[in-house]
């Protein structure tokens, strides 16, 4: 029952995310679908990355969010795609129906378990080349963070087309 | 089909992902493309998660999705810094502005 009341307040959050107008509602909207994500990765079983998500996902993005939109402004957000709005239904509708088809018949078939490490050792041990890559990922994020951070030099100066005409 | 647990995470996966794969055909606003890109890496998340689960491998699962967490978190950073120097730039948050960087 926990497990379908948290589906159902992750999909309400993610429709409210993306059907908001104002930016810093579709942020916060974001944050609750992260912190209920979180609680369904507890609930499945993985505390661990639970902690993390809602720490990182539902905390650190959210202030990113609102800091972008307090440095960018709040524009109007309904500016419609290029693609006409019934396409992108049936897309998104046949994408849901595709996957459903093909993921839903094999989901009770499940493995035995087998003896596994744990999470540790798989994480530290076993892993080692994409630690390595998450650490260059963290350093490419360092050097977002200071995009985000950086100064208006590179904005280009107003072309002024009497400039130099005396 | 019962409402087993694997079953409601699924459906959870896949309502995910069909929404932000429509949040981003319609959306032209650059930080909501990357609320669109947020809500579906989720998805993936919860999908390793889940898998891991099902075959046996669940710390393994969970080691990927924390991969995923440390990915997703770098492409908001990277993508929201983009968006704020486009805004410098352009002026705009509107994708189709962004014709003007075309030389």
């Amino acid at each position: 029952m926990l497990h379908l009341l948290t589906a159902v307040g992750i999909l309400v959050c993610a429709i409210q995310a993306i059907r908001s107008r104002r930016l810093i509602v579709s942020a916060l909207w974001l944050a609750g679908t992260s912190a209920l994500v979180a609680l369904e990765l507890y609930l499945l079983g993985a505390p661990e990355i639970g902690v993390i998500e809602l720490s990182v996902g539902a905390g650190l993005v959210t202030v990113l969010f609102v800091f972008a939109i307090n440095l960018t402004g709040e524009e109007a957000t309904d500016l419609r795609g290029l693609i006409k709005e019934p396409l992108a239904v049936v897309v998104s509708v046949l994408t849901i129906v595709l996957l459903g088809l093909l993921l839903v018949p094999g989901i009770d078939r499940a493995a035995p378990s087998v003896g596994e490490p744990a999470l540790k050792v798989v994480l530290w041990g076993n892993r080692q080349l994409d630690l390595i890559l998450q650490a260059v990922l963290v350093f490419c994020g360092v050097l977002g963070v200071l995009g985000l951070l950086s100064e208006r030099e590179s904005a280009p100066t107003e072309h002024n087309p009497l400039e130099g005409v005396e | 089909m019962t409402l087993s647990v694997p079953n409601i995470v699924i459906l959870i996966v896949i309502g995910l992902l069909g929404t932000g794969i429509y949040a981003l055909l319609t959306v032209r606003n650059l930080i909501k493309v990357v609320v669109a890109l947020q809500i579906m890496v989720k998805a993936a998340m919860l999908a390793l998660v889940l898998a891991g689960r099902l075959q046996g491998q669940e710390n393994l699962g969970q080691s990927l999705a924390l991969t995923v967490i440390v990915a997703d978190t770098i492409v908001a950073v990277v993508g929201l810094a983009l968006a704020v120097q486009v805004r410098r730039v352009v002026g705009s948050l509107d994708l189709n502005a962004l014709t003007t960087l075309r030389r």
